[in-house]
């Protein structure tokens, strides 16, 4: 396991020129470039695509630094998608609005199942203070909860990774099987306003996509934070040799409880977000398969960057949409090549590749001003980079013919 | 809850469902066996252990239309063919597995987890591919159709018995392999110590490869015994996926018996709340259940005494 990130600067700012660079370029893109060429519907899609980079921007935290594999991300991003649906719902059934039904005031599908008042955890959402808190608060707690029962007792590895997946499947059942409580396999449908405000019209969603851009790099900023602070680079260390760092005197439980809250909190936020973007939330976005998928955004942009997590959300995403509505059979394979690939041939990702192969670039140019355009069959094979050569620090010294 | 039954309904009651938790109990310790030698003895997530079983299931579904169409005078016994070959198929495909994927990732057990979801996904998109998305079922034998009458009120279903006797089987025939053949033997060594176990001469590649195969060869004999109770579908495998590992984990991971225990213990208790609560409700409420203990108790209830 290496950290090419932090291992390779070790410059003591927050950012280093290369990794300004990359966020400047990701902030072009989503602010100025898609914005400007795409049709509203398009650019709601890639809204949702966002949405899940906040979920993989945690995972670079609790995976990529802390060495925590989580399969239940679903769990916070369905939460947080819930608590903000809640609210959107009960804006959208006022007893005018659902005059027909038996039981006027109530969310429709409450009413489809026989249930003839609003429970008591729904009342607080009329709030949306409430709401906006609950979002973020209602899955961290529930991440302390698990990481305290955990950690405490150094679960931990393969075995944290199978209970969290557990507790994604138990969730998804609970949602479906409380039907008339949770909207059941259908989830929360048919959300209309935030206060008033018409969220399903081309200009709102447009904001909204603007707004999940800022917030998501409001996240990239907490993640940056917290990889440069020294937490971050105890999580790291405990990830390699956790002994050594419990041995020191650190409370090693602490620091992933405090990481996987974080990652819930992303989660949660990418979820809302969702909620608002897409206008539903179903179990469909909690159980098993989801979160793993989660997972596998994470991995393909590269676990060790929070940068590439974002693209790898984005990649995938923009792939599973190509393949799907063209050739369905394919993706499957596709998906599950992607995860065997990922896993054995570039386990850094997009970014490690980048970093390997891209990044070093310019300095190699730089170093050979004139490419010698020789046509000779020899030159071909040198064209590969020796793979092993590690990035930036000796672009392989070109051999001055 | 009780009053509107007599107590002979109830005890009946009692019965019929402690009986459908029996064949609960089978189906899950069929469902762990292959896992509790692939994640209890390698410690090698397997997420496409599901699909393993699946393919023992689709193997079982095309032997029985073969004997249909072409030995139907052999049909009775069509299912022990079908198993054995489920055996060997399932074991195979193992074998390829671990070598051409899981041997790479022994020292990643988080990637192995990842690596092994794609392959699932991969082998469900062949069977959907290969036998199409709808789910299909095999024609059970006429001996095996029908039920038995204990009394006027208990019947039990002549299939689920079967199942049972055959779980019965295949748990000793594990054990036997496991705690009393010479494999089972350098399988353990292998797991409680690989350098002490290379230099004594034990070929641990070899080792790793075979028990990957036989873990996997146990998962297809549980599909085929599956298609006797219900219908196999490209997907249902997944399905099984989190209460095997549950099952495997919360009896001990390296113990046979703890997992057994465990089969037992979880069964029991969903079939006996199913009966009071919706099925979900009952589900929920179980692996809340194991969830917690394991959070209590991490090891699993039964523990290997190992030096690490």
């Amino acid at each position: 396991m290496r950290d090419t990130t932090l291992a390779a600067s070790p410059t003591r700012g927050f950012l280093t020129r290369t990794e300004l660079a990359g966020a400047a370029i990701l902030a072009i893109l989503i602010f100025l470039v898609l914005p400007a060429i795409l049709d509203p519907f398009r650019l709601n899609l890639y809204g949702k695509y966002l949405t899940y980079a906040f979920v993989a921007v945690g995972l670079v935290l609790c995976w990529g630094a802390g060495g925590i594999l989580s399969l239940g991300q679903g769990v916070f991003f369905g939460l947080g998608g819930y608590c903000m649906a809640m609210f959107l719902k009960l804006e959208a059934s006022t007893p005018e609005a659902t005059a027909i039904q038996s039981t006027p005031g109530i969310p429709d599908f409450m009413d489809w199942n026989q249930v003839t008042a609003l429970p008591w955890w729904w009342e607080p959402f009329h709030s949306l203070t409430f709401t906006l808190v609950a979002v973020v608060a209602v899955p961290v707690a529930f991440a302390f909860v698990i990481g305290m029962a955990m950690f405490r007792r150094r679960v931990g590895g393969v075995y944290f990774s199978i209970i969290t997946q557990a507790i994604a499947a138990i969730l998804t059942i609970l949602i479906i099987g409380q039907q008339g409580y949770t909207g059941g396999v259908n989830g929360i449908t048919d959300l209309r306003t935030l206060k008033g405000w018409d969220i399903r019209t081309d200009d709102a969603k447009e904001v909204l996509y603007l707004v999940n851009g800022v917030l998501l790099f409001a996240c990239l900023g907490i993640a940056q934070f917290i990889r440069r602070s020294k937490a971050g680079r105890l999580l790291i260390a405990m990830r390699d040799r956790e002994d050594r760092v419990r041995f020191s005197g650190y409370d090693v439980a602490a620091f992933k409880i405090f990481v996987f809250c974080v990652g819930a909190a992303f989660a949660a936020i990418g979820g809302a977000m969702f909620t608002l973007q897409v206008g539903f939330m179903s179990p469909s976005f909690v159980g098993i398969v989801p979160s793993i998928e989660m997972v596998i955004f994470c991995a393909v942009g590269g676990r060790h960057s929070i940068l590439g997590a974002v693209w790898g959300a984005l990649l995938v995403n923009l792939a599973k949409t190509g393949f799907s509505e063209s050739f369905p059979e394919l993706w499957q394979f596709g998906l599950g090549g992607l995860f065997i690939a990922v896993v054995l041939f570039f386990p850094e990702g997009l970014a490690g590749l980048w970093n390997r192969h891209v990044a070093p670039l310019p300095a190699r140019l730089r170093r050979r001003p004139v490419p010698p355009q020789v046509p000779s069959p020899a030159a071909a094979p040198k064209k590969p980079m020796p793979p092993a050569s590690p990035a930036g620090t000796s672009p392989a010294a070109a051999p001055a013919e | 809850m009780f009053a509107d039954y007599s107590w002979g309904e109830l005890g009946s009651i009692f019965a019929m469902q402690g009986f459908a938790g029996l064949i609960l109990f089978s189906v899950f310790v069929l469902m762990a066996l292959g896992l509790a030698i692939i994640f209890g003895q390698m410690g090698v997530i397997n997420m496409a252990h599901g699909e393993f079983m699946i393919l023992g299931a689709y193997v079982t579904y095309l032997m029985s239309g073969l004997f249909q169409t072409w030995l139907p005078g052999l049909f009775g016994i069509y299912f022990f063919v079908a198993m054995a070959l489920a055996f060997v198929v399932a074991g195979a495909l193992g074998m390829v597995v671990e070598w051409a994927l899981i041997r790479r990732l022994y020292h990643r057990p988080l990637d192995t987890l990842l690596a092994t979801w794609g392959l699932s996904l991969i082998l469900q998109q062949t069977y959907r591919s290969v036998f199409g998305a709808r789910e299909v079922g095999v024609t059970v034998p006429s001996w095996m159709m029908g039920s038995l009458p204990l009394t006027n009120m208990i019947e039990v279903p002549i299939s689920g018995l079967f199942v049972m006797v055959l779980t019965i089987v295949i748990a000793a025939g594990v054990y036997l392999l496991l705690y009393r053949s010479q494999w089972g033997l350098q399988v353990r060594a292998v797991m409680a110590n690989r350098t002490m176990a290379e230099a004594t001469g034990i070929n641990t590649g070899r080792t790793d490869r075979l028990t990957f195969g036989i873990g996997c060869g146990v998962a297809g004999v549980a599909g085929s015994a599956f298609t006797m109770i219900g219908s196999t579908g490209p997907t249902s495998g997944q399905l099984y996926i989190v209460d095997t590992f549950l099952v495997v984990v919360f009896g001990g991971s390296a113990s046979l018996l703890g997992t057994i225990a465990s089969a037992f213990t979880i069964s029991q208790t969903q079939s006996f709340l199913e009966f009071f609560l919706s099925g979900s409700m009952a589900k929920v409420l179980t692996l809340l259940a194991v969830v917690g203990v394991l959070m209590l108790r991490p090891q699993g209830l039964f523990t290997l005494k190992l030096r690490k």
